[in-house]
């Protein structure tokens, strides 16, 4: 009910105008204190500072899932209900589920080198967010090569929907193959393995990872909502000039 | 609160580093872009009216 009411991208914007800095404020906050946790934190008895790396790493490789999935249950409206804005929705979820997976993968390297001794490993965790990176990258791509915007929104959703298969195989690919990674130790049954004074830091920067994304995907839904109007006053304005 | 990372200063610093510079590039990105769309489409409003107004006088 309320989704279909906020699905008028005239009423969208003007619900979420004012929520926008209220975000952005909350992301700030949420910043400054999970980094104030991550330099507070003990170091690790075996990975020293490297741990650290834990605290940004986690939750981007978290934000790169999340925002697939929601860029997929977006596509999923988009094709179905042909909502206008759930293909502006997923749409602008992409770039930033691409600098999220990017920062992963990174960042996974970076803390990968000096504990595991390499950079890269072609195991399945790694080689999965890598597939869901090119998926990413895919997306946009295909956005931007087709100029009529509903074969796009088609094209891109069905694009999005084959990659939401890939999502499990990240989750799992730990416990399926041999790999470099160790399991889950924060969302497994039983609850999390990490120390209090680790986990702290970690979920705090999980959620202002979280509140960036949603101030950033308001302002890029809105960008999108901005340019659909742009783009249909001046198809407006061309199709009276070429009348006249 | 310790900053001194040690031999891992590198990689801990340089992970921070790349987190820092990408996640800003992208908020200014967004913000730029929706400034700027926001701009060109009252642009355009605007000159619409104007049109209709003119005619209207006419």
């Amino acid at each position: 009910m309320i989704i279909s009411w906020l699905a008028n991208p005239e009423r969208f914007s003007k619900v979420f105008a004012p929520v926008r800095p209220w975000v952005a404020g909350l992301s700030l906050v949420l910043f400054v204190w999970g980094l104030y946790l991550c330099f507070v934190s003990p170091e690790d008895y075996q990975q020293g500072d490297t741990v650290r790396i834990m605290y940004i790493h986690v939750p981007a490789a978290w934000m790169a899932l999340f925002t697939y999935l929601v860029m997929g249950v977006a596509s999923f409206f988009g094709l179905i209900f042909r909502h206008a804005l759930a293909d502006a929705a997923a749409k602008a979820a992409a770039p930033i589920g691409a600098v999220f997976t990017a920062l992963a993968l990174i960042t996974g390297s970076l803390w990968g080198k000096p504990m595991w001794g390499t950079w890269w490993e072609w195991d399945g965790r790694m080689t999965s967010v890598l597939v869901l990176f090119l998926f990413y990258i895919g997306y946009i791509a295909l956005h931007a090569s087709i100029e009529d915007e509903q074969r796009a929104a088609r094209s891109t959703a069905i694009l999005a929907l084959i990659g939401l298969i890939n999502l499990p195989i990240i989750k799992f690919s730990v416990d399926w193959w041999n790999t470099l990674h160790q399991g889950a130790s924060v969302l497994r049954p039983g609850g999390p393995t990490v120390a209090p004074a680790m986990l702290w830091p970690l979920l705090m920067m999980a959620l202002a990872y979280k509140a960036l994304f949603v101030w950033l995907w308001l302002i890029r839904i809105d960008t999108e909502i901005l340019s659909r109007k742009y783009n249909g006053l001046r198809a407006r304005l061309g199709f009276r000039e070429g009348g006249a | 609160m310790d900053l001194n990372m040690g031999k891992y200063a590198f990689f801990v610093w340089g992970s921070y580093g790349v987190t820092a510079l990408a996640l800003l590039s992208l908020t200014v990105l967004s913000v730029r872009a929706h400034r700027e769309r926001a701009r060109k489409l009252r642009a355009l409003q605007e000159t619409l009216a104007a049109e209709k107004a003119q005619k209207v006088d006419a």
